[in-house]
């Protein structure tokens, strides 16, 4: 299930598109402004809803507005600089992410693109292949577990031209990732998950004639030690681990809450940054994955296509549990048998 | 006063099969209330939180056939979390304890498991027929079971359930003496098919009316399973992908020529499209077609498919189709009845997809039509009032524009109107589906005409309470009534709790309903079962002062004989 499921509550404004927003809302919650290699941030942000989340309540109230407008015109070329200003005010939260796979905010941007998808009547999958093709270089930085082996495709993102790639990225090649997914609102369209998974796989095994890589969703089973319900998430509907491990730690934030609360540690009051910090920190969980084979991966090592094309489910496990599986090296070979 | 015996009631009864007029039959007095419940073999319960297990038995001793559904239909849609409930386990072993001769297990949206199907397997000597539908939580271990342990399998019939496939051998689990399948549906098994091992099956099965095929078994194979089958009746294919001149597509070409009984077809997850036309000889004999999963097939070649099936009752189909395929539906299928067109492209973009001319049209060409579910790209109010006149038949009419709020496109307008002309002209309607931009208008219109209404869902629609008023007032009938990103709230959730008594089920989800209203509700309505499930801190709310005025993410409540169920994980929480 997607992140938005928590926030959508908070939705009560009629247009489609606040609901939308919800996604990149949970999904830049907790990350620091700073990309990986502690560059300055990205100033991309499409989606003047992007950044709500993080923000003070104030601050939600003041772009909640600009956010929820319905404007005609391109997207994207509303309150860029509101976003810029954003951008600032946001800093808030100094936790480092719950998975620490892989940079930035910058990745994360990429949801806000989903965002505009109901508002904005035009040029949508236009926009989304453009800035999706930006990201397309970037993949996983190096293996989080274990630093030394770094990959070393570096963050190319600061390359691509970072200002409203709707319409100004000069990238004409869109067929090396999937179109980020379309602003999802949980559930809608009413469509079985079933049925989501069945064509998205036969999208993927058939020719691509036209060079339109696989649609349709792609949702796996993530479950965590401890929790007490598992959810599900599209994998599609990410275009890299950095997104698809703020969304996961925003699921299952409220779980390491809870978690606190049972310990009697942190009592009621629960959101405060410093022993949610400690309690991350503390706990050093880790993501992995069951692949095709019915191994269990550590999450990180293979490209994303690649381990999008791979993953049937993903565990959060504690860190010491996770001793022992697989570790950079049998994730490569297995990358190069596959190859 | 009886002046028959019992035993010539009961012979009458037998004729007597559907569940209502069978409901209705037990009311009639005390002494037919008990020649019914002891005659009774098939139970139907549609929410298995309604009543238990130990309460069935005790009214039904002599049951053969049982069909539950689970989950509330919202969790198709992810809007449920997996471990809410529904769990088959506690049906089974108690059907076990008592050692009622189960023949038929039917279940919806529920939570099976090896262990319960391995129990299920074990218990009941006379066991037939398994029917699974959107289930989960099992794996290809739990079918080895039953294919191992019930002697006399009849039907194996797995539809669109999520199941972990351990590529394990579960089809050489059935013994060779095994011969009495009629049904086997495996269509959703994602891993490899002992092929071997599924040829030998259905060379002794001479029963075999219907066979549907997983994705893991290639052309040539199905060729072969064909050739053995020739009196398939319904038949779901695998990999559809082969080189025309092949062998095995002659092979296939003369095996589907013998197939004379075929009435249905599904599946074609892989295909490729030009090897259709060894289908078109029994095409003329086709009542039901299924391409709903054929991302493959489009454009001329679905067109000239479906060209031939000039008998066709139900049709499910991408809207890859376009509104120019539908168009030769309407102009050839003269008897459907049934038609489903999903969305192919999930992702947006506006690709061909179909539009209200389509519906019209199939309006205009099928006057046999009575359901249809139909996802579009846009709709507007003429469109459905020239639909409404054309077919006044419809028991089921599901609309889904794939962009929430839409209003009719030409006029900008809402499409109450549309809608209203819908309930107004079908007089038999019993399921409706709205979506577009509707205002509180069209639920005066559902509350005045659907008066046979049964089911209702609701998706960002309304604009105050009234609405949901209109309805619950206004539809005598209603059963089932799911709603979710409206706006309404506790005045309406309480106008009349007496209402929920004869519904079987309320959802809302993402409204304007409160904590303490729902909180009214459940002690206004101890046969209620009021659950809220909320995925955040269910411990917050009740310690945070605001907690009154806190709005509920999803509400779910339905009458129940049995009250508060034990099996709720920590995130439901049962007021």
């Amino acid at each position: 299930m997607s992140p938005e499921e928590e926030l959508q509550s908070n939705v009560s404004v009629a247009s489609s598109s606040p609901t939308s927003n919800c996604i990149s809302r949970g999904t830049t919650v907790a990350l620091k402004e700073h990309n990986y290699l502690g560059l300055s941030d990205c100033s991309s942000s499409v989606g003047s809803s992007t950044l709500s989340a993080g923000l003070t309540e104030d601050d939600k109230a003041s772009i909640s507005l600009k956010a929820t407008e319905l404007t005609l015109g391109l997207p994207g070329s509303q309150a860029r600089d509101t976003d810029l200003n954003l951008m600032k005010n946001s800093v808030k939260l100094d936790e480092k992410p719950f998975f620490p796979l892989l940079p930035s905010k910058d990745e994360i941007c990429s949801s806000s693109q989903k965002n505009n998808a109901s508002g904005n009547k035009r040029g949508f999958s236009d926009t989304m292949d453009q800035f999706a093709e930006a990201k397309s270089s970037v993949y996983t930085e190096k293996n989080w577990m274990f630093p030394e082996a770094a990959a070393t495709k570096s963050v190319t993102k600061k390359d691509v031209p970072q200002s409203i790639p709707k319409g100004q990225s000069s990238t004409t090649n869109n067929s090396s990732s999937p179109p980020a997914a379309k602003a999802q609102i949980v559930g809608w369209p009413p469509v079985r998950s079933y049925r989501k998974n069945t064509l998205a796989t036969t999208c993927k095994n058939s020719d691509e004639v036209d060079g339109r890589p696989g649609s349709g969703a792609l949702f796996v089973k993530v479950s965590m030690d401890g929790a007490p319900y598992l959810r599900k998430v599209d994998l599609r509907s990410y275009t890299n681990y950095g997104e698809l491990s703020s969304a996961l730690e925003k699921m299952f934030t409220t779980f390491t809450l809870g978690q606190c609360g049972s310990n009697g540690a942190a009592g009621k009051d629960m959101l405060s940054e410093t022993k949610l910090k400690d309690l991350l920190n503390g706990k050093d969980y880790v993501l992995t994955y069951e692949d095709k084979d019915g191994d269990w991966m550590l999450v990180g090592d293979v490209p994303w296509e690649m381990f999008i094309d791979v993953c049937k489910k993903l565990k959060i496990m504690k860190g010491c549990d996770a001793i022992g599986l697989a570790a950079a090296p049998r994730a490569v070979e297995k990358s190069k048998m596959r190859a | 006063m009886n002046y028959f015996p019992d035993e010539v009631v009961e012979h009458v009864f037998d004729f007597v099969t559907s569940h209502k007029d069978r409901n209705a039959i037990s009311l009639v007095c005390k002494s037919w209330y008990k020649i019914e419940r002891y005659s009774r073999q098939k139970v139907f319960i549609g929410n298995c939180y309604a009543t238990n297990p130990e309460r069935l038995l005790r009214r039904f001793p002599c049951l053969k056939s049982l069909t539950l559904k689970g989950k509330p239909h919202f969790a198709d849609f992810n809007l449920v979390p997996h471990e809410w409930g529904g769990f088959v386990l506690p049906w089974i072993e108690a059907l076990a304890r008592s050692r009622v001769g189960l023949e038929e297990l039917r279940l919806k949206r529920m939570v099976v498991t090896d262990e319960s199907l391995e129990l299920l397997s074990r218990s009941f000597v006379n066991f037939k027929s398994l029917v699974l539908v959107s289930c989960e939580g099992f794996t290809t271990d739990g079918l080895a079971s039953i294919a191992a342990n019930c002697r006399h399998l009849r039907d194996l019939d797995l539809q669109e359930n999520e199941i972990d496939d351990h590529r394990g051998q579960w089809l050489s689990c059935f013994p060779d003496t095994c011969t009495t399948l009629v049904t086997l549906n495996f269509a959703c098994l994602e891993g490899e098919t002992n092929l071997v091992a599924l040829e030998r099956l259905v060379a002794r099965s001479p029963n075999l009316k219907s066979l549907k095929l997983n994705r893991a078994v290639p052309l040539d194979a199905l060729a072969r399973l064909m050739s053995c089958a020739p009196q398939m009746v319904d038949l779901g294919v695998g990999s559809y992908e082969n080189d025309p001149e092949s062998e095995s597509y002659l092979k296939l070409q003369a095996a589907i020529k013998k197939c004379t009984s075929l009435r249905s077809l599904s599946g074609f997850l892989e295909a490729a499209p030009h090897c259709l036309s060894a289908f078109h000889p029994i095409c003329h004999n086709l009542t039901s077609l299924n391409l709903s999963y054929a991302a493959e097939i489009h454009g001329s070649h679905l067109i000239k498919l479906i060209q031939h099936c000039k008998k066709l009752q139900r049709l499910w189909i991408l809207d890859s189709i376009g509104d120019k395929g539908l168009e030769v539906v309407a102009s050839t299928c003269k008897e459907l009845q049934e038609l489903r067109v999903f969305p192919s492209d999930l992702l947006g973009g506006g690709n061909t997809a179909v539009t209200e001319e389509g519906l019209v049209a199939i309006s205009g060409g099928c006057p046999k039509l009575h359901s249809i579910l139909y996802f579009c790209q846009q709709m507007t109010n003429a469109a459905l009032v020239t639909v409404a006149k054309n077919c006044p038949n419809f028991i089921r009419f599901r609309l889904c524009i794939l962009e929430p709020n839409k209003p009719d496109h030409v006029t900008s307008q809402p499409l109450d109107e549309g809608f209203g002309a819908i309930v107004k002209a079908c007089k038999s309607l019993r399921r409706l589906s709205l979506s577009g931009l509707l205002t509180d208008q069209v639920f005066l219109y559902i509350g005045m005409y659907a008066n046979q209404l049964e089911m209702l869902s609701i998706a960002f629609a309304g604009d105050t309470d009234k609405g949901m008023l209109y309805v619950l007032n206004g539809c005598k009938k209603m059963k089932k009534l799911e709603i979710r990103d409206s706006p309404f709230g506790d005045t309406a959730l309480l106008a009349d709790v007496s209402k929920y008594e004869t519904m079987r089920s309320l959802w809302m989800s993402s409204c304007e309903v409160t904590l303490s209203g729902c909180k009214r509700l459940a002690e206004k309505a101890p046969w209620l079962n009021v659950e809220i499930i909320n995925e955040t801190d269910n411990n917050r709310m009740e310690e945070n002062g605001h907690e009154g005025r806190q709005k509920v993410d999803k509400l779910y409540l339905y009458r129940t004989v049995v009250g508060t169920r034990m099996d709720a994980p920590p995130f439901v929480w049962i007021l």
